[in-house]
């Protein structure tokens, strides 16, 4: 195994990481400040996907799909957070588990009432197509390259807006106390619809994004959904850090997991039961990762609340 | 109370009801689908344990119905082709005999009850919720990868396995042990509840605080009732895989710890008969929705949003009026 | 709800009305259960056949929809093109989970009393399916999956696969691989039964070494990772099985990571309703298949346009596979009663109708002995699809036929 290739193994994990922390941030944010448990998130991932693959192949251009798939997901996230999410801040994380379950049974047929069962088209575009050289004789994607550095700005900027803005400090206010924000004359509501749409946006960002080099179809959210579950179950729900570590240590456990584990039971099998059982235990190394953080740290990395 | 009481009895006369009636009628499908209600309301039964008694929001119950699946699968997979299961350290046979299965189904559940939960538990609130349902995809995953029981394509089972003294190819004598398993379920469900441990697990739920000032450590409580929850969720997959006499992944799937948390959801939590009116619920819907509309889901997500904004008792509180909880 | 559909349920009303008075209650049922009733005795019913009831189990929710949508059309399409009046169909959303295909085979087989059943796309369901329907005395026709169990050991009188055996497009991609003189593959293929007896089937024929082989998690979406291993490896030519979502993603990732390597696999990655997802990433791949649209014979020139026509859209391979199956079990309905099994099993087995693929025959194990060909992926106008480049297998079988005791 070349160094070549694990160094490019290593950006590839950097790289789903960084998608997986899109996910997660909306997730961890809107637990953060509303203690919402949100399952819809990934029909959130899903909506931008398809708002980007209709507009991007109605107009041609790429970037109109992206904020198209920007503009689609945050006033999906709104109108679900008006009509449906406002009602159960208060209830128990059971209602809030069922009814965002019942949301995903409607967005996903909905989405195939509308844009049928066949895989939908969303084409990287031509700027960012093709591989660079980087350093070191590593050929890599241009367009991967794009999205490290996408979620590197996002990431940036979630820091910034939290930790430098009017609308960051009473996102932190209202993640440590309701009640006094709201006493403090803070329009809470509105609050709540613009944090939930933020966060909508970001996985509607990370749908678009993904989307275009793989297949834009119905269901593509929940697989994303529960690997982001288990980035901010390490990271420690409600915290932007926590949801950027877990998410690039979930990216590169899984990457190189696959890439190690079958080379390494082929020292003492043979090669293609290697393979099946290399992968087969590849694929439930994040689960153990996650395990093993519990065990040391039963509220996640950076977990504040238990 | 006595409206819970009289609620009660009714749900669950009617089930055997429609059974011998479909079977006067010659309309063995009929029959298949209240077998189907009670193993599913059986599944639920267990997951109420855990989620009303305990408070324990557990998306990953999905894992104990597959386990208890595989159980089955496993055992008379063995028994089909006459292979045995283990050679060492001790010789141990397939089987096509449901107590066998059953046996194998609970204890194997409850182990993995035992682990999931003995992680799982030193959170609480959303992680707990999180943690299960990331449980739950890892026996997913790995029963795909994993070929020897057939992974994905999963693994058919020809004929239903036996129980001593009764003909379980009959659907009706099929629903009538599937029944029977569900009536002690729901006995020991109420047992549980009267019971000091369950007194103690329900204040454990209300106040975790205060039961460990009377010297309780809630942990082992909990423990203790997500074992046996999961253990009734296992027996409830075996009977399921033994239904349709077959066991595949998906049996493991997240979706299917939905389902079971809607069958409980749409009953109403923490009611004795909850998950008996839900999963009888639910099987109606699929029925009649899915013969409306292809895409009859949108229709059960309406449904279902509704009852949990505006009918937060679910089903057996709209029959049975509020306040049964405190009693279960 | 299609267009077809509802033609159906509008036709159905009027029918109702003709027939008021003797099966309002039945009819009433059927829409319930969301049966659909192909031809239900219009006119007079003068044949001396018996009516031959089919129960269609296919995917028509969910993921994977697609593929039930074409082999329930191309069906139909048969089933309404024959004007026969003997046959009624009853289609079931499986929603593609195995024990929901079960309980419906279930109802079929108890309530509806069916007399044939077909419609299964998926190998996993099929094989929780046939088993018993067929030791229950029930036909099956499977229009697409073709589990090696099946073909072998678990061979069946009354199963008969009207698609292929799993392997053989595999096989064939080994062969072509082998012919154009390919010396060293790169394989791959998710981690679950079909995608082992996949890489299985490649090796079977392919003459060349292997640079590696892999298995990826099955709904794996980003194959970043394994493309780097192409590259970094010294292979010469790409064998992939990713079938639905995952080739689409495979595909556009690999196009676009500068590896210019020749690309092999199966046809269901570059059927006609997945291409236009894949789009300028699958031009020039060249995909083994049973079937294309252009092939050239009547049957298949009648077909791609009355379908086109119906439907609005070119038909896929699994719509092919709909059609034949239909077109199959009508031409044996013409020579047998499906009450007299051992006729009506003959009259199966003679495979005596027109396919789409021309010639086509059943081998001792009920699976297909045909040709198999090379298409290539180009662009026709907007639309993308495949152009027939020859044939890459003869009158190709099956191995497992060796271990079918029929």
């Amino acid at each position: 195994m070349s160094p070549v290739l694990i160094a490019e193994q290593v950006l590839n994990g950097v790289q789903s990481g960084v998608v997986l922390f899109l996910m997660a941030a909306g997730l961890t944010l809107v637990f953060g400040v509303m203690g919402l448990i949100n399952l819809a998130h990934g029909s959130l991932f899903m909506v931008g996907a398809f708002a980007a693959a209709g507009v991007a192949s109605a107009t041609g251009s790429f970037l109109l799909g992206l904020v198209a798939a920007l503009a689609a997901a945050a006033a999906a996230g709104a109108l679900v957070e008006v009509l449906v999410l406002r009602r159960l801040y208060a209830r128990e994380h059971l209602d809030q588990v069922l009814a965002t379950f019942a949301l995903i049974l409607i967005f996903s047929e909905g989405v195939r009432w509308v844009f049928g069962s066949f895989p939908l088209f969303l084409d990287i575009p031509t700027a960012l197509s093709g591989t660079v050289s980087l350093p070191g004789g590593i050929l890599y994607s241009r367009y991967r390259l794009a999205l490290i550095a996408t979620g590197l700005v996002v990431a940036l900027g979630l820091y910034l807006l939290i930790a430098h803005t009017r609308i960051g400090m009473q996102v932190r206010a209202g993640a440590s106390d309701r009640e006094m924000i709201a006493a403090l004359g803070v329009d809470i509501g509105r609050l709540y619809t613009v944090v939930f749409a933020l966060g909508a946006a970001l996985a509607g960002l990370a749908g678009a994004l993904v989307g275009a080099i793989q297949s834009v179809q119905v269901g593509m959210g929940e697989p994303v959904l529960i690997l982001a579950f288990v980035v901010i179950v390490i990271g420690g729900i409600g915290s932007i850090k926590g949801a950027f570590i877990g998410a690039l240590l979930v990216g590169l456990t899984d990457t190189l997991g696959r890439l190690f584990l079958p080379p390494l039971f082929a020292l003492f099998m043979d090669s293609s039961a290697a393979a099946t059982v290399g992968s087969s235990l590849a694929s439930m190394s994040i689960y153990v990762l996650m395990a093993i953080v519990l065990v040391l740290k039963p509220s996640g990395l950076f977990g504040a609340r238990t | 109370m006595k409206r819970a009481w009289v609620a009660n009895v009714a749900l669950i006369c009617m089930l055997p009801v429609v059974a011998i009636w479909a079977s006067m009628a010659d309309e063995p499908f009929i029959i298949t689908l209240a077998t189907k209600v009670a193993i599913l309301a059986l599944a639920g039964v267990g997951l109420n344990m855990a989620l009303g008694q305990g408070g324990l929001v557990s998306l990953g119950h999905a894992a104990f119905f597959g386990i208890g699946g595989y159980a089955m699968g496993i055992l008379a997979s063995h028994a089909q082709s006459y292979t045995p299961l283990l050679e060492w350290p001790m010789l141990i046979e397939g089987s096509n005999s449901m107590p066998v299965i059953w046996l194998l189904a609970l204890v194997s559940s409850g182990l993995a009850a035992l682990v999931i939960g003995a992680l799982s538990l030193r959170t609480n609130g959303v992680y707990f919720i999180m943690i299960t349902l990331a449980f739950g995809q890892m026996f997913y995953y790995f029963s795909i990868s994993w070929p020897a029981y057939g992974g994905e394509d999963g693994l058919a089972i020809y004929m239903r396995n036996g129980f001593p003294g009764l003909n379980t190819l009959v659907p009706l004598h099929f629903f009538g042990l599937a029944f029977a398993v569900l009536l002690v379920a729901l006995a020991l469900a109420t047992l549980i509840g009267r019971s000091p441990f369950g007194l103690a697990l329900n204040a454990a739920r209300q106040s975790s605080e205060r039961v460990e000032t009377a010297g309780i450590r809630p942990y082992r409580l909990q423990l203790t009732v997500f074992v046996l929850s999961g253990m009734v969720t296992g027996l409830a997959g075996a009977l399921f895989a033994d239904l349709n006499r077959f066991v595949s992944p998906s049996m493991f799937s997240w979706q299917t710890s939905g389902e079971i948390m809607v069958f409980v959801i749409l009953g109403g939590v923490a009611r004795l008969c909850g998950p008996l009116a839900g999963a009888a619920l639910f099987i109606l819907l699929e029925q009649l929705l899915g013969g409306i509309s292809d895409y009859w889901h949108i229709f059960l997500g309406a449904l279902l949003l509704l009852i949990i904004l505006f009918a937060r008792g679910g089903v057996m509180g709209l029959i049975a009026g509020p306040g049964e909880r405190a009693h279960v | 709800m299609s267009m077809f559909l509802e033609e159906l349920v509008v036709w159905r009303e009027t029918t109702k009305e003709e027939y008021a008075v003797t099966d309002r209650i039945n009819i009433g049922r059927a829409a319930r259960c969301s049966t659909i009733a192909a031809a239900l005795f219009v006119g007079l019913a003068s044949s001396a056949m018996a009516d031959v009831k089919v129960g269609m189990i296919t995917t028509l929710s969910g993921g994977g929809a697609s593929l039930g949508i074409d082999v329930r059309d191309g069906f139909m399409l048969a089933v309404e093109q024959s004007g026969n009046t003997d046959i009624e169909v009853v289609i079931e959303d499986d929603q593609r989970k195995p024990e929901m295909a079960v309980q419906i085979a279930d109802k079929m087989i108890q309530s509806e009393k069916v007399d044939v059943l077909t419609g299964i796309i998926w190998s996993n369901l099929a094989m929780a399916v046939v088993p018993s329907a067929t030791a229950q005395g029930k036909f099956y026709l499977s229009p697409n999956a073709g589990p090696s169990a099946l073909a072998g050991k678990g061979c069946h009188a009354n199963y008969f696969n009207v698609a292929w055996q799993n392997d053989a497009l595999h096989e064939a991609a080994g062969a072509h691989a082998t012919a154009e003189g390919y010396q060293n593959s790169f394989i791959l293929a998710p981690n679950y039964p079909a995608g082992q007896d996949a890489l299985t089937g490649y090796k079977r024929t392919f003459e060349g070494e292997l640079s590696g082989e892999l298995f990826t998690k099955l709904g794996q979406t980003d194959y970043a990772a394994e493309i780097a291993q192409i590259r970094a490896s010294d292979a010469d030519s790409v064998f992939f099985f990713l079938p639905g979502g995952m080739g689409i993603s495979f595909l556009k990732q690999f196009a676009d990571n500068g590896i210019d390597l020749p690309v092999v696999g199966p046809a269901f990655s570059f059927d006609q309703g997945i291409l236009q997802a894949v789009g300028d990433a699958a031009l020039g791949v060249r995909n083994t298949s049973q079937w294309g649209k252009d092939l050239d014979n009547e049957t298949n020139a009648a077909f791609v346009a009355s379908f086109e026509e119906k439907y609005g859209r070119l038909p896929s391979l699994y719509a092919s596979q709909g059609f034949d199956t239909a077109n199959l079990l009508l031409s044996a309905m013409a020579s047998a009663d499906v009450s007299d099994q051992e006729a009506f099993r003959a009259a199966l087995k003679a495979a005596d109708f027109d396919s789409t693929r021309g010639d086509f025959a059943f081998g001792s194990n009920n699976h297909p002995v045909q040709d198999i060909y090379v298409r290539e992926v180009i662009k026709e106008g907007d639309v993308y699809t495949n152009r027939t480049l020859g044939v890459t297998l003869t009158d190709h079988g099956d191995v497992h036929a060796a271990d079918c005791a029929l």
